[in-house]
């Protein structure tokens, strides 16, 4: 039994150290940029560099904008699909898991192809059409992992049945969506929201090919120039992950704490 | 006029009829209750009305006004379902608001008519609850008030008490109907519990195959049924069966005891046919002193003390008749094998013409 526990122990540690150590070393990296001390600076070096601050906004303006279509997306058909056709959700579930078999690079060169500016639909012919191409791409990179949020929180609510209730008391559509259905599940609205926010807080393949200034290029261009600023930018990008895992553990732990079956 | 109207309903789900050319008139202020057995399509008629389910044939006219053209939420009827369906980021207060809200009632009226509703369920000092802090019974009542609080034209209960625990279970039925009676609301109720179906209703329509086999009082019903199905789906009943001997005088025999019936033969059967016929349990006796113009000897086969209620199985011929007699302190359960004469009125032995 004792042995066993060891073992176990001996297994996290392991475990945990291969993930640990890389980043502590990292993390002790970056603090080496003044010589014989530790010293902040190349993280004031980041923070004070323009670009950084450029692209990090551009790309947190994008995940919020990717999290608001998407959610307006994935909502309303995994409603659909859950109160009109279930025999629809097979299909549904293959095409949002086509994210993760397909490769970033193969669908932007696909966009490319599709939407370049001597095509019918020619969204990279402005920077704002290829700003909305490049949100359209995140909102499919991250659906995956917001659609199955959102649907496994509309399992937890008898959709059918709630429906029918709003519908007898003489609601329309909108009203049904936006008070009855949509507050029980944003539990699944946020997990999703935070995956997607991480998603495009660090996608670099993208904005890269199509030519924006997002965070992941950025990133890149620093790793490839500097010493110090990359190890502090992957701290950076680190700490934004993690603070959104704890806001994901957050919100399902909240969730936890109001059931709504009946 | 009738207030409900269900004209020639049919409903099929691809190959399957469900609702076979069923129609019905409900009048304003009514309780019919709709019985019967799973898949027999009372929910399917009850979501009819309330617009959830669109009729292959027929139409539903309330109050006039045919409604087969009208949304769900043009309606105005309200509904209360099984599984409660309160919504569950709401407080009991916003759940009773909710109707209200969508038919543009300001605040003031809003928040009277909900303590209105919610003190004729006694649970106004819940209103900040949300549905997840409450029982179930809580939850239903709430449902209950949800439903009526935009004054609804029609209140439709679907399955409500089945969800529940048998003690709730009786003290709610009686709660929805003391308020039905109370409001003056046309209510149908969908059951496949035949003792809440025959304890709240003035009517009750007993379903079977997509068909309504009798429409009727609770009395008739039990008492009188008009079809096999019905005698057999309500409550306890031995179902017998004769051979005419002669139907102008009613005579017929059962094993070889011949009696004579109360209702009439002569255009049901002749001489030599099959009849069946139907005797409740309550209706006979065994014991000594029991009164009755008509008499079957046999063999007890089975006695079950059940505490109020002694049950005596009894074989007659080839049939095994089955009736109850209440628990009297000195009256001893019928031996197996012994030989009782069971007495009973000939008029409530009934015949089945189906």
């Amino acid at each position: 039994m004792k042995t066993q526990k060891i073992g176990a122990w001996l297994a996290i540690f392991f475990g945990a150290s291969y993930f640990i150590v890389p980043l502590i070393a990292t993390f002790e990296f970056s603090l080496r940029m003044r010589r014989g001390e530790y010293s902040f600076d190349a993280y004031r070096s980041v923070f004070s560099d323009v670009q950084f601050r450029e692209s990090f906004s551009y790309s947190i303006v994008m995940a919020i904008l990717t999290i608001i279509f998407g959610v307006l997306l994935v909502v309303p058909t995994a409603y659909w699909v859950r109160l009109r056709l279930p025999q629809m959700r097979p299909v549904v579930e293959f095409i949002t898991l086509m994210p993760l078999v397909i490769p970033a690079i193969v669908i932007v060169f696909g966009y490319l192809r599709i939407y370049n500016s001597s095509s019918y639909i020619p969204f990279t012919g402005s920077a704002r059409g290829t700003d909305a191409l490049l949100m359209f791409s995140f909102m499919t990179l991250s659906l995956p992992y917001m659609y199955r949020s959102v649907d496994t929180a509309m399992r937890t609510i008898d959709v059918g049945t709630l429906t029918e209730a709003a519908q007898s008391l003489g609601a329309s559509w909108p009203t049904i969506m936006f008070k009855c259905i949509f507050p029980n599940v944003m539990s699944g609205v946020l997990s999703g929201a935070f995956i997607t926010f991480a998603i495009v807080i660090g996608e670099f393949t993208m904005p890269s090919l199509l030519n924006r200034p997002a965070f992941g290029p950025y990133l890149q261009l620093i790793g490839a120039n500097r010493a110090y600023e990359p190890p502090a930018l992957a701290v950076i990008a680190f700490a934004i992950t993690w603070g959104c895992m704890v806001l994901l553990q957050l919100v399902s732990r909240f969730s936890k704490s109001a059931p709504s079956k009946p | 006029m009738s207030f409900l109207e269900l004209a020639g309903i049919q409903k099929s789900f691809g190959p399957v009829q469900v609702v076979k050319d069923f129609d019905m008139t409900i009048e304003k202020g009514e309780f019919v209750s709709f019985l019967g057995p799973s898949g027999c399509g009372k929910t399917t008629i009850l979501r009819m009305i309330a617009g959830f389910e669109t009729p292959t044939a027929g139409t539903v006219i309330i109050n006039g006004r045919n409604q087969n053209e009208l949304k769900p939420n043009q309606r105005n009827i309200g509904m209360v379902f099984q599984a409660y369906a309160l919504f569950p980021n709401m407080t009991v207060h916003d759940n009773v608001a909710f109707g209200l809200k969508i038919a543009g009632m300001d605040k003031s009226a809003v928040d009277a008519r909900v303590k209105e509703m919610l003190g004729l369920i006694h649970l106004d000092h819940l209103a900040d609850r949300y549905p997840y802090q409450m029982s179930g019974g809580q939850q239903q009542r709430v449902a209950l008030a949800r439903a009526l609080a935009p004054k609804p034209q029609v209140l439709l209960l679907d399955e409500p008490l089945s969800a529940l625990d048998a003690k709730i279970r009786v003290s709610l039925r009686e709660e929805i109907r003391m308020i039905q009676q109370q409001l003056g609301i046309t209510t149908v109720f969908v059951t496949h519990d035949q003792e809440e179906a025959l304890s709240i209703s003035d009517r009750i329509v007993v379903m079977n195959g997509g068909r309504a086999d009798q429409i009727g009082t609770p009395f008739d019903i039990y008492n009188k049924p008009a079809t096999r199905f019905v005698a057999s789906f309500v409550g306890t009943l031995n179902l017998i069966e004769a051979k005419v001997v002669d139907p102008a005088t009613n005579r017929i025999v059962i094993g070889d005891q011949e009696i004579t019936l109360r209702e009439p033969l002569g255009s049901i059967a002749k001489a030599g046919d099959k009849v069946s016929l139907a005797l409740r349990p309550e209706a006979g006796s065994i014991a000594e002193g029991a009164k009755g113009d008509t008499a079957l000897t046999g063999a007890v086969v089975s006695s079950n003390f059940l505490g109020s209620v002694i049950r005596t199985r009894m074989k007659v011929g080839d049939a095994v008749i089955s009736f109850d007699m209440f628990n009297a302190p000195g009256l001893m359960p019928p031996a197996v094998s012994e030989i009782a004469t069971l007495r009973f009125t000939a008029s409530d032995l009934l015949i089945i013409r189906e």
